[in-house]
């Protein structure tokens, strides 16, 4: 008889809620009447989210310590439940943006793999066994490779799921073989465990441990492994790119930390060159790449990709003032990214085509409320004062000077001077009347569509991106206690 | 006392984007804003001891693990820079009230918020404090010359910001590595670096901010195709950052490097005073003029701080308020003409005396003190400045008398083809004299400029405090 380990059902309580609102939302939209499913599913899995934010919000709360759960399998501690509080928040805001998008197939399945991506997400980030890591990746993908594709009469839909399937899988893939190498180096799972192996020098561990890092890489979308990235940001529905945008990076980079610091601290002379080599690439590529961009969905993927460089700097930095940038970073980044989507999504709602550079033109003055927030969160990508985005950089900048990396530190102030032409093009582009002849009129007349949903997701994430400027220590605590979870 | 003094025009600015007021009253109530600003600055003066050294201090922890505070106060020089900016800003408000500018809420709100920016820049006693105000004043400029510029304002925002945060972030590398290695952010508590690339790092910044050459490449497109008020304000207000940053940060917390590099940087200082002067001189407009002149005087003004003595960084402060006042009068009066003639090309400009007694009696005033004639207070801070240097060598001194006269030169020449000569074809007979409110405006900078002729002492006496034990004194 097997022994069945004890299960601390309260640590696994944010994933079973959101697990829970997906079940629902997923019945629901298949026995439910047609005009109910999409209204329920949303105000459900909404509530999932919320739900999960709260109790992470508890967990976070009562686990000063942290401790093994289900066999030493995951974690319990502050470092997966405020990356949770993150992530739920991140999913929460997706479900406003998405509201407004008028699908008619698949409304109720839409959200009920939104929920079971965040659900997956909060399991992966408390992971600490490769087999769990595994599985929770693959979780949380699976819902968003659908995700992507489901705008199944865009072709451009399509192409981005069919995409992000196909080099995910590879990703995923490189990743699982390099658990494989780990496990055959050091005959362990548990992160812990691979360290306290004390396997130094092991090619088929160091090969193990390249993969592993080139597979979060992917998930992160950092250079060189972020070729899906403006494809798969552009044609998925916008919803989806806002979410994926946060959460996908806030789980990979959160992980990334977790596993790199805890299962291999012997073998941290090499990976920390290599964090900082792949956050060197992700800025190059990230910030020059989005410089020939018109359309803006793709500018803001390239954007996306910069940003893991810097966030990987503060992986990098190994320390735990780097664990306090990163997760600081995250809550800012987090807010500008769906923020951004979102008022792309709106504008894209009016026109009914992608937006570009051009047809942004004059936005700023036509919604006031929608440019103005733009403004603040591209404002804040670029690390301007008055967000969080400014703080963020300056931390994650000090981590790296306090680590001794200081050509970080140069590499991230050059990456943030090329990536001031590409925003300020944006900026420019929606304070610029178009010419008339390029002037198209919106597809239906009459003022634009009013969405207060979509309203008071931009409105919260300005509030996050303008409030982490203003309230840095009581941020930072929160990270600072996160951090202590991870051995530095 | 001082989070008022920075924080009333922010949170007006909000008001005036808020309150859904037609274009003319949004103007009114940001002018009355900028006045209150100017009546709390007033009770700042009254309040302060020029005996003493930082005062009207207000500090809170920002966040502690690194020591970064939100730490604002005054210096009797700094106090100076503020008074010069709530009063250019002041007029530069009232004049955009006046001449009706489109989207006034978004407008005027951008102006008092460049003014609180500016405010906070003086008042920094933090370095990312001071990072984050000197960064927040780009937003609003960005913003007024690439929508209410001229012709070709896209190409000159992208320069200007371009120009401005490549500087800008070498300073915020700076800022890590000296605070970090400092254990606190703050200027206060802060000790001395001796690090040379550091210095160099805030060098950047305050050398493109200023500009000093060879970093003016942004300068003539910005001032050209500003709208007048907000080169105004660019010219007078946003350059003396430079100078606080140069003294406040650079001089007072880098004794060594400053030292070493005192000459590279006398240099450069000196080159951009002769060089923009014999551009001011060869200009063809008004702005162009100015904005040439504008850096000539920086560089003057960066003499007297990198003088190293009292009386060079005295005359530097004095210099600066002068320049402020007297900059921003001619970037106010060009506008003036630009509405009247549609040009301030002096080709197509002359004769505008005749009839139009008040312009000229304005313009031939602010033109002769910006020549610095002798009682005058720009002479006063020249004066200063060159004493100051000639403490360093006296080709130093012998060149920048050699420049000052190039700005009799070129001062004269602009008054002589704006207000005389034969009739230019852009001035009609219809062209006005200045109207009640543009005097309105104009004259309250000449007053200062005439009161701080009669007693530029009123300054110099009351820049320094007596003693004082942080990083200010050091750098004297």
């Amino acid at each position: 008889m097997i022994e069945t380990p004890s299960v601390d059902w309260f640590a696994l309580s944010p994933t079973l809620a959101l697990l829970a609102a997906a079940g629902v939302a997923l019945l629901v939209s298949v026995i439910g009447p047609a005009w109910f499913r999409r209204a329920f599913a949303a105000f459900v899995v909404f509530a999932g989210f919320i739900t999960a934010g709260v109790l992470a919000g508890f967990l976070f709360a009562r686990t000063p310590d942290a401790q093994p759960l289900l066999n030493e399998s995951m974690t319990r501690d502050r470092w997966a439940a405020l990356a949770a509080i993150v992530l739920a928040g991140a999913g929460a805001l997706s479900v406003l943006v998405s509201w407004g998008e008028t699908r008619r197939d698949h409304a109720g399945e839409y959200y009920a793999l939104l929920a079971a991506a965040g659900a997956g997400m909060v399991f992966f980030v408390g992971a600490s066994n490769l087999m769990t890591l595994f599985l929770g990746l693959e979780w949380f993908s699976l819902a968003l490779y659908i995700l992507c594709a489901l705008d199944t009469h865009r072709e451009t839909s399509l192409e981005a799921g069919l995409k992000y399937l196909i080099v995910g899988s590879f990703g995923s893939g490189i990743l699982l073989f390099g658990s494989a190498l780990v496990y055959g180096a050091t005959g362990e799972l548990g992160f812990a465990e691979i360290a306290a192996a004390g396997v130094t020098d092991d090619s088929l561990l160091l090969a193990g441990l390249a993969m592993i890092v080139a597979g979060l890489g992917f998930k992160a979308s950092a250079a060189p492994f972020h070729m899906w990235t403006p494809d798969v940001y552009q044609g998925a529905p916008t919803s989806v790119t806002a979410f994926m945008s946060a959460a996908t990076k806030v789980a990979a980079l959160v992980l990334t930390l977790r596993v790199l610091t805890v299962a291999f601290p012997e073998q941290e002379h090499l990976w920390t060159v290599a964090v900082a080599v792949i956050a060197i690439v992700s800025l190059a590529v990230g910030n020059i790449a989005a410089l020939v961009q018109r359309d803006v969905k793709r500018l803001l993927a390239y954007s996306s990709v910069s940003h893991a460089g810097f966030m990987l700097i503060a992986v990098a930095a190994n320390s735990e003032l780097g664990g306090r940038a990163l997760l600081y970073y995250l809550i800012p980044y987090s807010a500008m990214s769906i923020g951004s989507f979102a008022v792309v999504a709106a504008r894209e709602r009016e026109l009914g085509a992608p937006v570009t550079l051009d047809n942004l033109g004059g936005f700023l003055w036509e919604r006031p409320f929608l440019g103005a927030s733009m403004w603040v969160f591209l404002l804040g990508l670029m690390g301007m004062p008055l967000t969080g985005g400014l703080v963020g950089k300056f931390y994650v900048f000090s981590a790296a000077y306090e680590s001794g990396w200081w050509w970080l530190v140069v590499a991230g102030v050059i990456g943030t001077a090329i990536s001031l032409y590409y925003y300020l093009r944006v900026l420019l582009a929606m304070w610029t009347r178009p010419e008339p002849t390029a002037f198209r009129p919106a597809v239906a007349g009459g003022s634009p569509p009013r969405d207060p949903l979509l309203a008071s997701a931009v409105f919260a994430s300005l509030a996050v991106t303008v409030g982490s400027f203003i309230f840095v220590q009581p941020l930072i605590d929160l990270a600072r206690d996160a951090a202590a979870s991870l051995p530095f | 006392m001082t989070t008022a003094l920075i924080f009333l025009p922010l949170a007006g600015a909000l008001l005036v984007w808020l309150l859904p007021l037609p274009g003319r009253a949004s103007g009114v109530l940001a002018t009355l804003i900028a006045l209150a600003e100017v009546a709390l600055f007033a009770v700042a003066v009254g309040r302060f001891d020029f005996g003493e050294s930082l005062q009207l201090v207000d500090r809170q922890s920002w966040f502690s693990d690194l020591g970064v505070s939100y730490h604002v106060g005054f210096f009797g020089f700094s106090l100076w820079l503020a008074g010069l900016t709530v009063v250019v800003c002041a007029a530069a408000i009232g004049y955009a009230t006046w001449a009706n500018r489109e989207r006034a809420r978004a407008y005027h709100g951008l102006l008092l918020f460049l003014t609180g920016s500016i405010v906070g820049v003086f008042a920094a006693q933090d370095l990312l404090v001071f990072y984050v105000f000197f960064e927040a004043m780009l937003i609003p400029l960005y913003v007024l010359i690439g929508v209410w510029g001229g012709e070709r304002r896209a190409f000159a925002t992208v320069k200007f910001v371009v120009y401005t945060m490549a500087g800008s972030l070498l300073m915020l590398a700076s800022i890590i590595v000296f605070g970090l290695s400092q254990g606190t952010f703050d200027l206060v508590d802060s000790g001395v670096s001796s690090n040379d690339w550091v210095f160099l790092g805030f060098l950047a910044a305050f050398a493109v901010k200023a500009p000093l050459f060879p970093f003016h490449g942004w300068l003539v497109d910005a001032y050209r195709e500003s709208p007048s008020e907000v080169a105004a304000i660019l010219s007078g207000v946003v350059s003396k950052a430079a100078v606080y940053g140069l003294f406040r940060i650079a001089i007072a917390k880098f004794p060594e490097p400053v030292q070493d590099f005192q000459v590279p940087i006398l240099v450069a200082a000196t080159i951009g005073l002769v060089y923009g002067s014999l551009l001011a001189f060869r200009a063809r407009d008004v702005r162009s003029v100015t904005a040439y002149s504008s850096m000539a005087q920086m560089g003057l003004i960066v003499m007297g701080l990198f003088s190293l003595n009292e009386l060079g960084i005295n005359g530097a402060i004095l210099q600066s308020v002068a320049h402020g006042l007297v900059s921003a009068s001619l970037f106010l009066l060009a506008g003036m003409l630009e509405t009247r003639t549609g040009t301030s090309a002096f080709a197509r400009l002359g004769g505008l005396a005749r009839g139009r007694p008040d312009l000229a009696t304005v313009l031939l005033v602010v033109g002769i003190i910006a020549l610095a004639v002798p009682g005058s207070v720009s002479f006063a801070g020249e004066f200063l400045i060159l004493a100051g240097i000639y403490a360093e060598g006296w080709g130093w001194a012998a060149i920048g008398a050699g420049a000052i006269v190039l700005a009799a030169m070129y001062m004269l020449r602009l008054i002589s083809a704006v207000l005389h000569r034969s009739r230019g074809e852009a001035v009609r007979d219809e062209a006005l004299d200045l109207r009640p409110a543009e005097l309105a405006v104009v004259l309250p900078l000449l007053a200062a400029l005439l009161f701080l002729s009669a007693s530029p002492n009123s300054i110099t006496e009351r820049n320094f405090p007596i003693q004082g034990s942080d990083g200010v004194e050091a750098a004297r």
